[in-house]
């Protein structure tokens, strides 16, 4: 186990390394003066040569680019992060203030997709095309079409209409006002984790249904096993391993469409900050906030890999 | 090439997949009504009519008019052209480019197959939105930039899958009866290898029609798609939540657009894996969640696409 699990972070590693590159070379190819963006077409042009040499030599962006990659892996080690090129706050505090949100709504979503999708699930797998089950899969087919952030636009809507909702500005703290941090949350977390939950229950009821017809199964019923028990201690804990590793792939799911989601809501969390860094092109907080978002999904990866691991002794001697 | 077979086929594909058969029906509708928009749209999209804005539907502009008094059923049909051009294109050169690189990689195995994987390990490490923005923010904005930079996010599901196709296929007496009758390496590929891949290729580039038409949509909504005026579903959703109170007709609408396409499209990529190929759907199972199946390395374990990993 202890050899599997060092093989795997380090193959998370090299994985990080190249993410890094990869994001590092898309950014610096990018057309156009960053300055361009930075002081608008007028100041770009009123400008004098020495003066751009300069600005960009102070935002280090003069320097070759493999001397610029290593000083921007330096950044992560010590955990600067660089700053941003509008705003005075570095990248380092961004995350810190916005991150929590993101993260919340995110665990938040997983969570509500667990609560929903796996009692669905094993509804469905129990009595397969049923009316209870035509009516489930009908729904998962449904949720999974429909655009997190246009479910979260008619949301927003509509407590508009009813309640007078206004979208969010500051970013609330959990320790700060817990009720007031939920009430941020719940809206995104809702609606990423009804999307998520109708995977899951796909996912489930699919395993499970793989699950039921084994003989072992057959065999705690022939003993005389009630359904309830067949089905939750013999059958279950087999279906759900891949529905633990579809948690992991879905977190990609919810980190990508939370972004959007944020915005619809208003939220003022981490993908609000992207979307906004990369309108306004701010190649610092772009790189790292990329970066950050590919090193949690790689995270989650292997952590769900090794409970899998751990759960299932095949994965581990191979 | 349509004989007998190949209807009886398509007959029993009906017959066992009413809602895939749906899917297909309307699919084709929308993009039928994509193509003539010109024939259909009752107004010009761009043409703004101040005497009648932000108007709810009636019965002279049946979705509405928006802030500057734009038909939005106009707009609708048109951005259904530009939102599923994205698609097909993106699709088109994403999904078949990683599949010919999976077949490659599948086929001829070795350090390029090991090469390979890592690079699509690392494409893989990014949530799809958020690569995609980075890429097209970095190529520029405008609707070639957004089509490329979908395409990039489509291509290494398309090796994974593939390649594990390629894999099984390069086992098989006919492939082995092809190298022993001396065919070169390309031929094998394109006369043995090639034909066994279509099946599970099609299932991919169906489902990631509607992957590709979300990604567009959100890239439009977040405002780094497709730049307006040209309307597309997403950047019609970003216009719609300017004002200070959304207006519902302009909200609901592009986005019943959507869901409804990828609906349909979605629904025929279940019928048509369903019905092409039984055995694909615990293959590919096995292949997303690597349940039962000992991966030869760690990286092949999680392939994160859901909508392919339930049979």
């Amino acid at each position: 186990m202890h050899k599997y699990l060092l093989r795997r972070a380090l193959f998370a590693l090299g994985t990080m390394v190249g993410v890094s590159l990869i994001i590092f070379v898309v950014l610096r190819v990018l057309p156009g003066d960053p300055l361009v963006a930075i002081l608008g077409v007028e100041g770009y042009n009123k400008m004098s040569p020495a003066d751009h040499a300069q600005i960009m030599a102070d935002l280090g962006l003069s320097d070759p680019l493999p001397v610029q990659y290593v000083r921007w892996l330096g950044d992560i080690a010590t955990g600067r992060l660089g700053k941003s090129f509008f705003r005075g706050d570095t990248v380092r505090d961004l995350i810190l203030h916005r991150g929590p949100l993101s993260a919340e709504i995110a665990v938040l979503a997983l969570f509500i997709s667990w609560l929903i999708g796996l009692p669905i699930g094993i509804l469905s797998a129990i009595r397969p095309n049923g009316w209870g089950d035509t009516v489930a899969r009908s729904l998962s087919i449904l949720f999974i079409a429909i655009p997190g952030f246009w479910l979260g636009l008619l949301l927003v809507l509509a407590l508009l209409f009813w309640f007078g909702y206004k979208a969010p500005i500051l970013v609330i703290h959990l320790w700060e006002d817990p009720w007031q941090n939920l009430q941020l949350i719940i809206g995104p977390a809702a609606v990423l984790g009804l999307a998520q939950g109708a995977y899951i229950a796909r996912m489930s009821r699919s395993c499970l249904l793989e699950v039921i017809r084994e003989d072992y199964v057959r065999t705690a019923r022939a003993k005389g096993a009630v359904e309830r028990a067949v089905v939750l201690h013999h059958a279950l804990p087999n279906a759900l391993l891949p529905v633990i590793t579809i948690s992991g792939v879905l977190l990609g799911f919810v980190l990508g469409g939370s972004v959007a989601v944020e915005q619809a809501f208003g939220v003022p969390g981490l993908g609000r900050a992207l979307v906004t860094a990369i309108i306004e092109r701010d190649i610092i907080v772009v790189q790292n906030l990329v970066l950050l978002y590919a090193l949690i999904f790689v995270a989650v990866n292997v952590v769900v890999d090794l409970s899998y691991a751990w759960l299932d002794p095949r994965i581990r001697y191979h | 090439m349509i004989d007998g077979r190949v209807r009886r086929e398509l007959g029993r594909f009906a017959r066992h997949n009413v809602l895939s058969v749906a899917g297909a029906v309307v699919g084709l509708l929308i993009v039928a009504v994509a193509l003539a928009a010109p024939l259909i749209a009752p107004r010009d999209p761009l043409k703004a009519d101040f005497r009648r804005m932000n108007k709810p539907p009636d019965a002279q502009s049946l979705f509405g008019t928006d802030q500057v008094g734009r038909d939005t059923l106009s707009r609708v049909i048109y951005a259904g052209r530009t939102s599923l051009f994205v698609a097909f294109t993106s699709v088109l050169m994403g999904t078949t480019l990683g599949s010919l690189w999976g077949m490659a990689c599948g086929y001829l195995g070795g350090r390029f197959d090991l090469m390979s994987q890592r690079v699509m390990e690392i494409l893989q490490s990014f949530p799809d939105l958020i690569l995609a923005m980075a890429i097209s923010m970095a190529i520029g904005t405008g609707l070639p930039a957004v089509i490329i930079a979908i395409a990039i996010t489509r291509i290494p599901f398309g090796g994974r899958v593939i390649r594990s196709v390629a894999l099984s296929v390069r086992e098989m007496p006919f492939v082995e009866a092809g190298r022993a009758a001396g065919a070169s390496q390309l031929r094998v590929m394109t006369l043995h290898v090639l034909p066994q891949c279509v099946a599970p290729y099609l299932v991919l580039a169906t489902t990631h029609l509607g992957v590709a038409i979300v990604i567009e949509a959100a890239l439009g909504f977040l405002g780094v798609g497709v730049p307006p005026p040209t309307p597309t579903w997403g950047n019609m959703l970003a216009d719609a939540i300017t004002g200070l109170i959304p207006h519902w007709w302009l909200v609901l609408f592009p986005g019943l657009a959507i869901t409804v396409t990828v609906l349909a499209f979605n629904l025929l990529g279940d019928g048509i894996r369903d019905t092409l190929d039984p055995k694909l759907s615990p293959a590919v199972l096995r292949l997303v969640t690597g349940a039962g199946k000992a991966s030869t390395t760690p990286a092949a374990a999680p392939v994160r696409e859901p909508s392919d990993a339930t049979a």
